[in-house]
């Protein structure tokens, strides 16, 4: 009998992490990535080119990117690497690719879904004005271009890339004029104690605060409101602190995003069951400590089903590939099994006080004013969902879709579907998990219309 | 906690059929109650093509659709919702000479019931159409036909309905009904309604409900695979299709190139359907053909849903032949959307009144009690929605 085929989606720490444990124990796995090199969001590496230092990249996580970043080149034609992919359906055992303007199929026995995040985003005034990035979307400049999003760069949001972010652009030499944080100060004190006991990446970003590296920047907790000035272009970012007094900073770029949401639509196409995680305020595909999905042949690791962070990612991707390779009968380690089991408790703990440390912040949800855009591919205001919501009874995320055109356009809610969630439930007084969750439809990401098929 | 409901009538299913039942049945004067296993409108009506067409019906169709097609002209209003119908008309292409035969003597057979097709020769239609491939040699327009926003009309049935004072129940599905002495007892989960007459819109479902009742009426799950663009600038100023069907498209107002792509996957038991990526990428295929400037055009979502579908692909539509106060109306076989307005009106004036004006012989449900269709009718093939 052949090898069964386990297929992959993500070379991020999950994804290549899992990929080398297959690959060690004799299987030769299929690993996908849209990205054309390894190394996912946190060791996303320039493109070729424009290589740059590992430590002016990576900073404090220059020895673990390295250490990701070997595992192709160590294991070569071991692991079947399909860079440049995309994955754009999966249904009953296949994978649908685009790679290239070339569609193709790809068969599996088992699949280990390990897609990552991508930053939550909620809507303030201003923040279509051309200049404004997410957290991410300004880290990924950096890391794979080299190029900062602006001259005078002002930071707003809730998480841990919030000073991470800042650190890194004030080292790369931008000059970093604000770091606003609108979850209150008081927070992070109380989870302080839960996050010494494991110290993390993602804990690095509060490291960075205490190093007070930030030069000159203003720095404020707690903030209630933000604006971001400009026409055609970021001018200002004003903020109204936690006192209720106003402040205003110039700047000509603004990166902001709220933490980060899981990108589980593959899951779903999957048929994985999904629940909502009170923790991090979203839906997360069902996934039980050794990785498995509510589905027999789907297995998730990483920040794709629940946000845990970089060493997180890499220990769920070991643990996950331990459970595929004792599902096709091939031996496993069992103290691997349970050293991995150990560590990844330690991090859920800590992984709990860090969400403490960052409330989501409701207040700026609720402050979202009736002309402003909510879904930015459709032009739909947060207006219009209260609207459906009020008068037409629509009371779920799918129901506000098909009345209002909310999260239709091209990223298929990807950006707005949580921030849009959140507001219905704002409206009709509920908890969030009742407003629902978007239901995916292929492709995830677009596609182009090609001909040749019959 | 069980509750109990009476009313004159009881509805199973809440798509377009169903609602605007309850919607004429209000407005004659009679109690009504919705039951829907999900949200109303939010099936086979809720996903569709949006095709709001006479052309290519099979010619049975045609009454119910000319009369119909009158309710759209005032729909928006009624529902006092805008429903974005646009009176884009339709555009059936032919690109063959026996396409053309097939044409010619539809159009020749659909004068007899008032619907005015245009034949366009190849000149014409390349002149109205420059974008399109070099396959089409001929076409039939109708000038009246045009499309709307289906996931908008159901819901803004239900509503009315509801403002009318229908009775409106989401997330109830019905597991039994059965004649009483004075009516009909109708279960769903904690929910028991007694009514004296019983309406079966419930889609896909509908032959599972006349089943109770001692009827046979084969329904399928039938699920057209579909795709769409983003917005594009605007240029599909018609909708489209094509003899055999295997082709149709049209443009929204927000520029959005909708177009079908053969069949997705579906269980009708689980109400859950899935868009099949080879279908669309045949779909794909196809339709380059047909309009290459969609090369490239960035498909952002696929999508199906589940209509009940008959052998002879038209609809039961009428009183049961066993049950006294039993009325169907379902297995609209992918083209019910632009009937639904009209089986509102139908169906009260088939309780109300026992009988309606319009010709409905050729949809009872006894035509397959007796072992089957004659296949002659199934010849009437036609796969666009
Ligand atoms: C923009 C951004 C920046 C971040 N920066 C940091 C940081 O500096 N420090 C930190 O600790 N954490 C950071 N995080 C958090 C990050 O999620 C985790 O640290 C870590 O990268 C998670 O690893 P992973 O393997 O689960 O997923 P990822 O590293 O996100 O890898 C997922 C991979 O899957 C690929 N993929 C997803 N869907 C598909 C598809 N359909 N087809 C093909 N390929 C697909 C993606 O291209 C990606 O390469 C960041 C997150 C984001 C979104
Ligand atoms: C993808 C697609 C494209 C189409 N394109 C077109 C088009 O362009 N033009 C056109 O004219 N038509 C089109 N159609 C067909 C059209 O949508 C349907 O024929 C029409 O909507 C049928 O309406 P209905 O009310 O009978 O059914 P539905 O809308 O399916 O309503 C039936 C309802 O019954 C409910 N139900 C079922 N079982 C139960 C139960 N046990 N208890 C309670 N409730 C129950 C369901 O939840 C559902 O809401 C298309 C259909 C599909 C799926």
């Amino acid at each position: 009998m052949s090898d069964p085929v386990i297929a992959i989606v993500g070379a991020g720490p999950a994804g290549l992490r899992a990929a080398e444990t297959l690959a060690l124990a004799g299987l030769r796995p299929v690993l996908f990535d849209e990205a054309e090199r390894p190394g996912g969001q946190i060791y996303r590496q320039p493109p070729p080119g424009a290589e740059r230092p590992g430590a002016a990249i990576y900073g404090l996580e220059a020895g673990k990117a390295q250490a990701v970043h070997a595992i192709l080149p160590t294991l070569g034609e071991r692991i079947d690497h399909r860079a440049g992919t995309l994955v754009w359906n999966v249904f009953e055992g296949r994978l649908d690719t685009l790679r290239a303007g070339a569609f193709a199929h790809q068969p599996f026995d088992r699949l280990i879904l390990a897609t990552g995040a991508m930053d939550r985003v909620i809507p303030f005034p201003g923040w279509t004005t051309p200049g404004v990035f997410t957290l991410g979307g300004a880290q990924i400049a950096l890391k794979a271009q080299g190029v900062s999003i602006g001259r005078r760069v002002a930071f707003v949001g809730a998480g841990p890339l919030l000073p991470l972010v800042a650190h890194q652009y004030a080292k790369a030499g931008a000059e970093v004029v604000a770091v606003l944080d609108v979850t209150p100060f008081g927070a992070k004190l109380r989870s302080a104690a839960g996050m010494l006991a494991q110290p993390s990446t993602l804990a690095k970003g509060l490291y960075y605060v205490a190093r007070n590296a930030l030069g000159r920047a203003r720095r404020a907790s707690g903030v209630r409101a933000i604006r971001v000035e400009g026409e055609g272009r970021v001018a200002a970012l004003a903020w109204t602190d936690h006192k209720g007094a106003e402040h205003r900073v110039a700047c000509d770029a603004v990166g902001a995003s709220f933490g980060l949401r899981s990108e589980s639509q593959l899951a779903d196409l999957a048929g994985c069951t999904f629940a909502f995680d009170a923790l991090t305020r979203q839906w997360a595909p069902v996934r039980a400590p050794d990785g498995r999905s509510s589905r027999e042949d789907v297995f998730l690791a990483g920040d794709g089903a629940g946000i845990g962070g970089a060493d997180v990612a890499e220990l769920q991707g070991r643990r996950v590939a331990l459970t595929v390779l004792q599902d096709v009968g091939r031996p496993v380690d069992v103290a691997e099994v349970a050293r991995l089991d150990s560590a990844l408790a330690r991090q859920a703990q800590f992984r709990a006080a860090l969400e403490g440390a960052y409330p989501y912040p409701e207040h700026l949800v609720a402050a979202v004013a009736d002309d402003e855009i909510l879904c930015r591919c459709e032009g739909v205001t947060a207006g219009a969902l209260r609207d459906v919501v009020r008068h037409k009874g629509a009371a779920e995320v799918n129901r506000v879709k098909a009345f209002t055109r909310i999260g239709m356009g091209r990223c298929q809610g990807r950006v707005c579907g949580h921030a849009a969630a959140e507001l219905v439930a704002l409206e009709r007084g509920c908890p969030v998990e009742d407003a629902g969750r978007l239901r995916g439809q292929p492709p995830v990401k677009p596609i182009p219309v090609l001909g040749g098929f019959s | 906690m069980s509750a109990r409901l009476a009313v004159d009538v009881c509805i199973i299913g809440g798509g377009i059929a169903g609602c605007a039942s309850a919607v004429a049945l209000r407005k004659a004067g009679l109690t009504a109650a919705v039951l829907d296993r999900g949200l109303c409108g939010a099936g086979a009506s809720g996903v569709n093509f949006g095709g709001v067409r006479q052309q290519g019906r099979n010619l049975h169709e045609l009454p119910l659709a000319r009369r119909s097609r009158r309710i759209w002209d005032s729909l928006a209003a009624i529902l006092e919702q805008d429903v974005e119908f646009d009176v884009s008309g339709h555009i059936k292409l032919a690109r063959s000479e026996a396409d053309l035969a097939e044409l010619e003597t539809y159009a020749r057979n659909a004068r007899d019931y008032g619907l005015d097709l245009q034949m366009l020769g190849a000149n014409r239609v390349r002149s109205e159409i420059p974008w399109l491939g070099d396959k089409v040699i001929g076409a039939s327009l109708s000038p009246e036909d045009g499309q709307a926003n289906p996931r908008v009309v159901g819901p803004a049935f239900a509503r009315l309905a509801r403002r009318l004072g229908a009775e409106i129940h989401e997330h109830r599905r019905v597991t039994a009904a059965r004649r009483t002495e004075t009516g009909f007892e109708v279960e769903a989960g904690d929910l028991t309604v007694a009514s004296a007459w019983l309406v079966n819109t419930a889609g896909v479902f509908g032959g599972t409900v006349a089943g109770w009742f001692g009827e046979h009426a084969p329904v399928e799950a039938l699920m057209p695979n579909m795709l769409v663009t983003e917005p594009l600038p605007y240029f599909v100023s018609r909708s489209i299709g094509v003899c055999g069907g295997d082709v149709y498209l049209r443009q929204t107002g927000r520029g959005n190139v909708i177009f079908g792509g053969g069949r997705g996957w579906g269980d009708a038991e689980i109400a859950r359907s899935r868009p099949l990526a080879d279908e669309s990428l045949g779909g794909m295929s196809r339709t380059l053909d047909l309009v290459p400037a969609l090369t490239n055009a960035q498909v952002i979502r696929t999508w199906t849903g589940i209509d009940g579908q008959t052998p002879d692909r038209i609809p039961v539509i009428g009183h049961s032949s066993t049950t006294p106060q039993l009325v169907h109306a379902f297995g609209f076989s992918g083209h019910g959307f632009q009937l639904g307005p009209v089986m509102g009106e139908i169906i009260a004036e088939l309780v109300t009144q026992g009988r309606t004006p319009t010709p409905i012989a050729p949809f009872s449900i006894e035509r397959f009690a007796a072992g089957g269709v004659a296949s002659s009718v199934e010849a009437h093939t036609h796969t666009e929605h």
